[in-house]
């Protein structure tokens, strides 16, 4: 299985992302340039979390014009899994890949701490070695994780289980509906949080429940693939 | 030709900023203040004279670029 | 406009007439010498340069004697103080490259953008030596919180630091943050930038090779900052409000491609020197390149970028828009370097070129408009030592007896009063505000004695701090001094790891008052021997003087930034308590030490006396045996003892393990002056409790008095002296009233 990490001017999450794939599921990965106009070699397609184009006029606003975009929805509606972290989500729900959008956060500051994630659906390829409501330690930095849909949007998420993280009871961060911190696309390939899986990868660095994130991701793909499949 | 383009959170969606101006307005004596809406200011300079052109293409670049309307409201004006 | 402006300048003529080089920082003498080096009367461009170089920022005139004290070589160091940042050998081939440097004028102008670029500009230092920036510090100083203003720059300094240091990507790791009237008005914002460097990698600000091309890098030269090196180095007044023009913007997103496109260049090998652009912009970057090759340097202005039209050569070259590089590639190399920069979507130009006169000409609208000699620019600056005398507060607080104070009868009170006192408080609200995580190498979250950020291929790691605390400086700066230095020292020790070296960040009021002066020498004083007793040369540093506000100069402030290496991720440690039925060890001696502490400065409102003693060699004992002791898997936690003494720190490694402690102390003094006397030289250590004896053994041997104080366990900290209750209180309301106190004020 292959996957690919994308780039854009301001990314900084990239270099995490990359090396959380080698440490956890150990499968070739490469940086993706957002000038990239091809796309069909890659499993799995992370787009990282950072300031993309300095987040100048809105998060993930201008991201979403870069020519590898185009790709990652051609990626997108051909069943490949898509993963947006913190600006990627950003960039994902400005892309329309994703419903709704991503607000300061209510206290108007950046936060970066620990957060507990409770794991609202558990079958899908990004979380798939996760019980369903267990609730895991995955860490948020961001001043703009705000999650907003409509009231119709959210009913919709909810019906079609759509909503893949909440903050755990009353550790709501940033005023989110619904507590919502995570959350598919009808097809389920496209997930997009706004805490980092990628640097709760080793118990150093305080939190390893993220590793089972990209073990999900790559065992979904070989179930995908059959078992013959043993890369 | 030069438009100004006001983007302004909707009126159904929390503004954080605004409500904290808000409260700063009301500690300082403004007790008047019923309502703050943060939004932003773009000044376009439009190399056209076709006022109708202008409309189109500025509506165009509202909705790609300048405002996500999921949360945002736009409106401009054009002088000149 | 653009004529308007230059037909302004005054003439060669005018500006010795009228003495205008006054208005720059230039003394009548200085402006001789001037003319001295010119042969003629300098023009107003090369009065203006001659003026930012020849200030204290760039040329360290009043404290260049002074700091000739410190250590600066050891085993260990690759570079010393002269290039952008000090280098350190970590072995391995790699290297730890660090600078600390204050942005305290700015800041106290335009919080937001005088810290964010404070912050932009140490970056720069580290990666233009070549290194990949692995972690930024910094070290602040406020006014008190009750005062709205204080609030104000409180509050933006900090979402400054943030703004820049999040978006880049480089996690804001560890700091201090101490709030004292001192401050007010003049608040000190520190920023320290560490990064990771291969040896073969270390790059140089040389303008090599006579006839190789000049390149700038970045986003265009605006009008911004004219002047902020000299601004730097004047007192702050009314009028700094109206200078409020001098305070450049800062452009982290910008900065993070100049960043990623410099390193490429420069792993690319075909890198001769390059510089950032600092105080002083072009001035200083294209003058001490020069100088440092022995060589000199011609520039065509009309071929730097531009943001605004009509710039004069002086504008130009005075400017500190920020985000700017300057580089030499041999001419082969010009289109490899320039399609880097293309890709990562940066200007390059190339503006002048290396030559072997030894001058710096300046070349506008065809015409030379400036031509001075490099070496009088960068090295013929009059050295001043200043007059000093030892002031009268200091022979004053001789005679306060701090073990006079009416005893403290309520201690669980006092230590409550202690931990909601903003300098002892949480400063979760601080740093919550910071991505220290990204780049997915923080050990050690702030908040613990020093952050750890690991090597990613290696066990080893890197620990750092930023310390001083400016009361004790202020009682006796020499012995202030030392304890920086020792305080720093432990800090690393405690959290695992062997200091390797220090940059330092002089930030002191005015040197023309002798007073000052003598605070000035004696605390460099102090600091030196610290070094040299504890094996931590200075490898760099930054001085930042005329720091006064209405009430006179601030709390002498010499803020030490140090590095440590980590042998082994095992040897890890944190100030929190582990595991219930641990042993609890304090090593080091407690006297009736008050003076400057934080019990004299809450509970009975004032600072006075002398501070702690600091005896180095007992010092050095306690960090030997404390390391060693780590090393050897015999601690579970490791806390420094310093605001609010012994009971401040077992609340605090309660609090950070989530577990109460059961502590009795013996003691011959006093409950009150047991608990929280701040003598120095002490770590609180826990063991399992099969190695607590083996611990104490090892201290001992180790000639550190040590002996064990309890046990960690319960959900209370509940501390004895000599059998007798003292203070009792539940963790989490402690906890509640050490995390809600800056919140709390902040709220106002």
């Amino acid at each position: 299985m292959k996957f690919a990490v994308l780039v854009f001017p301001g990314s900084n999450c990239d270099i995490d992302c990359y090396n959380a794939v080698e440490d956890t599921v150990a499968q070739p990965v490469d940086y993706v340039w957002h000038t990239a106009t091809d796309l069909s070699a890659y499993d799995c397609i992370i787009v990282p979390g950072g300031f993309s184009y300095g987040d100048y006029l809105r998060s993930g606003a201008i991201a979403r014009f870069a020519p590898v975009m185009s790709e990652v929805r051609k990626a997108a509606e051909a069943g490949k899994y898509v993963l947006g972290i913190c600006n990627g989500f950003q960039i994902l729900t400005e892309a329309g890949l994703l419903p709704g959008a991503l607000m300061r956060n209510t206290n108007m500051k950046f936060r970066c701490h620990s957060s507990l994630l409770e794991v609202v659906n558990n079958r899908t390829p990004f979380t798939n070695q996760y019980e369903a409501g267990e609730v895991i330690d995955i860490p948020i930095a961001h001043g703009e994780g705000n999650y907003y849909c409509d009231d119709t949007t959210l009913r919709r998420l909810q019906d079609n289980d759509q909503i893949v993280f909440r903050y755990a009871e009353g550790s709501n961060p940033n005023g989110s509906v619904a507590d919502i911190a995570g959350i598919r696309n009808e097809q389920g390939n496209v997930v997009g949080m706004m805490p980092h899986p990628e640097r709760a990868v080793s118990s150093v660095l305080g939190s390893a429940d993220g590793a089972r994130m990209f073990a999900s991701i790559l065992n979904a793909w070989r179930e995908q693939h059959g078992a013959a499949v043993n890369s | 030709m030069k438009a100004t383009v006001y983007v302004t959170i909707k009126q159904n969606v929390l503004d954080p900023q605004g409500t904290a101006v808000q409260g700063a307005l009301h500690s300082m004596g403004f007790g008047e203040v019923e309502g703050v809406r943060i939004g932003k200011v773009l000044e376009v300079e439009l190399a056209t004279t076709d006022r109708a052109e202008a409309e189109t293409r500025l509506k165009d670049m509202c909705e790609k670029l300048l405002a996500n309307t999921v949360v945002e409201d736009y409106r401009f004006e054009l002088e000149g | 406009m653009a004529q308007q402006l230059t037909a302004k300048e005054p003439t060669a003529a005018q500006i010795a007439e009228q003495a205008i080089y006054k208005q720059m920082g230039v003394t009548d003498k200085e402006y001789e010498l001037i003319c001295g080096f010119l042969g003629r009367q300098p023009n107003y461009t090369e009065i203006g340069v001659f003026s930012v170089m020849w200030s204290e920022h760039c040329a360290y005139k009043n404290s260049k004697n002074v700091l000739r004290r410190f250590p600066t070589d050891g085993p260990r160091v690759l570079m010393g103080p002269g290039e952008g940042a000090g280098i350190v050998d970590i072995g391995d081939n790699q290297a730890v490259v660090f600078k600390i440097e204050s942005h305290n004028h700015p800041s106290a102008v335009e919080p937001y953008q005088g810290a964010a670029t404070g912050v932009g500009g140490i970056i720069r230092d580290i990666f233009s030596m070549g290194a990949r920036p692995v972690a930024l510090l910094n070290s602040l100083r406020f006014g008190k919180l009750e005062s709205e203003r204080v609030r104000y720059l409180f509050e933006h300094v900090v979402s400054g630091i943030a703004g820049y240091g999040n978006c880049i990507g480089i996690p804001t790791v560890a700091g201090e943050v101490m709030f004292d009237e001192s401050y007010e008005g003049n608040p000190l914002v520190n920023a320290m930038c560490v990064g990771l460097i291969d040896h073969d990698k270390i790059q140089r600000g040389v303008a090599e090779g006579v006839g190789n091309p000049v390149f700038y890098v970045g986003p265009a030269t605006g009008r911004d900052g004219i002047h902020g090196a000299t601004f730097a180095s004047e007192e702050l007044t009314e009028e700094s409000e109206a200078k409020r023009t001098a305070v450049q913007v800062g452009d982290p997103f910008m900065e993070k491609l100049v960043m990623e496109a410099c390193l490429e260049l420069i792993n690319s090998g075909i890198v001769l020197g390059i510089q950032d652009m600092g105080a002083a912009g072009l001035t200083c970057s294209s003058a001490e390149m020069a100088s440092k090759a022995g060589n000199g340097l011609e520039l065509y202005l009309d071929q730097v970028p531009q943001r605004e039209s009509g710039m004069t050569p002086y504008e130009m070259m005075l400017s500190e828009s920020q985000e700017r590089m300057l580089f030499v590639v041999k001419p082969e190399h010009e289109a490899q370097a320039t399609e880097i920069f293309e890709r990562w979507g940066v200007i390059c130009v190339k503006v002048g070129k290396v030559t072997d006169d030894g001058r710096l000409r300046l070349f506008h609208h065809g015409e030379e408009v400036a031509d001075m000699p490099v070496k009088a620019l960068v090295d013929e600056c009059p050295i001043y030592d200043k007059p000093s005398e030892e002031p009268v507060y200091y022979r004053d607080h001789a005679a306060v007896d701090t073990a006079a104070y009416p005893e403290v009868a309520n201690l669980t009170g006092a230590l409550e009063q202690i931990l909601a006192s903003p300098t002892v408080a949480s400063k979760e609200w601080v740093y919550n505000q910071y991505d220290y995580m990204v780049r997915t190498s923080t050990a050690v979250r702030p908040g613990s004695d020093a952050a750890v950020v690991t090597i990613r291929g290696t066990r080893k790691a890197l620990a750092m701090t930023t310390d001083c605390n400016g009361r004790y400086v202020y009682l006796d700066p020499e012995v202030g001094g030392r304890i920086a230095v020792a305080e720093a020292a432990r800090n690393i020790v405690c959290s695992g790891a062997e200091p390797l070296a220090i940059t330092d960040n002089l930030n002191f009021g005015s040197p023309e008052k002798p007073g000052v002066f003598w605070q000035i020498e004696k605390s460099v004083d102090g600091m030196a021997e610290a070094c040299r007793v504890l094996d931590t040369p200075v490898i760099g540093g930054n001085v930042s003087l005329y720091n006064e506000n209405a009430r006179g100069a601030i709390y002498p402030t010499p803020v030490v930034g140090m590095v440590g290496l980590v042998h082994d991720t095992d040897h890890i440690t944190t100030q929190a308590f582990q595991a219930a039925g641990d042993v609890i060890v304090l090593a080091g001696e407690t006297k009736a030490e008050l003076g400057g502490s934080e019990l004299q400065y809450v509970v009975h409102g004032v600072s006075e006396g002398r501070p702690p003693a600091l005896d180095l060699m007992t010092e050095k004992r306690l960090l030997g045996g404390v390391l060693s002791a780590i090393q050897q898997g015999l601690v579970a936690s490791a806390h420094d003892l310093s605001e609010g003494g012994l009971a401040v720190a077992l609340a605090e490694s309660a609090m950070s393990g989530g577990i109460g402690a059961t502590v009795d102390v013996a003691s011959e003094l006093r409950p009150d002056i047991a608990l929280f006397s701040e003598s120095q030289s002490r770590i609180l250590l826990s063991a399992r409790p099969e190695q607590a004896d083996e611990l104490i053994a090892h201290l001992q041997a180790q000639g550190v008095p040590c002996a064990a104080i309890g046990a960690v366990g319960g959900g209370e900290v509940n501390i004895r002296v000599n059998g007798n209750p003292a203070i009792e209180a539940p963790v989490q309301h402690l906890e509640k009233v050490w995390k809600d106190a800056i919140p709390c004020l902040m709220k106002k």
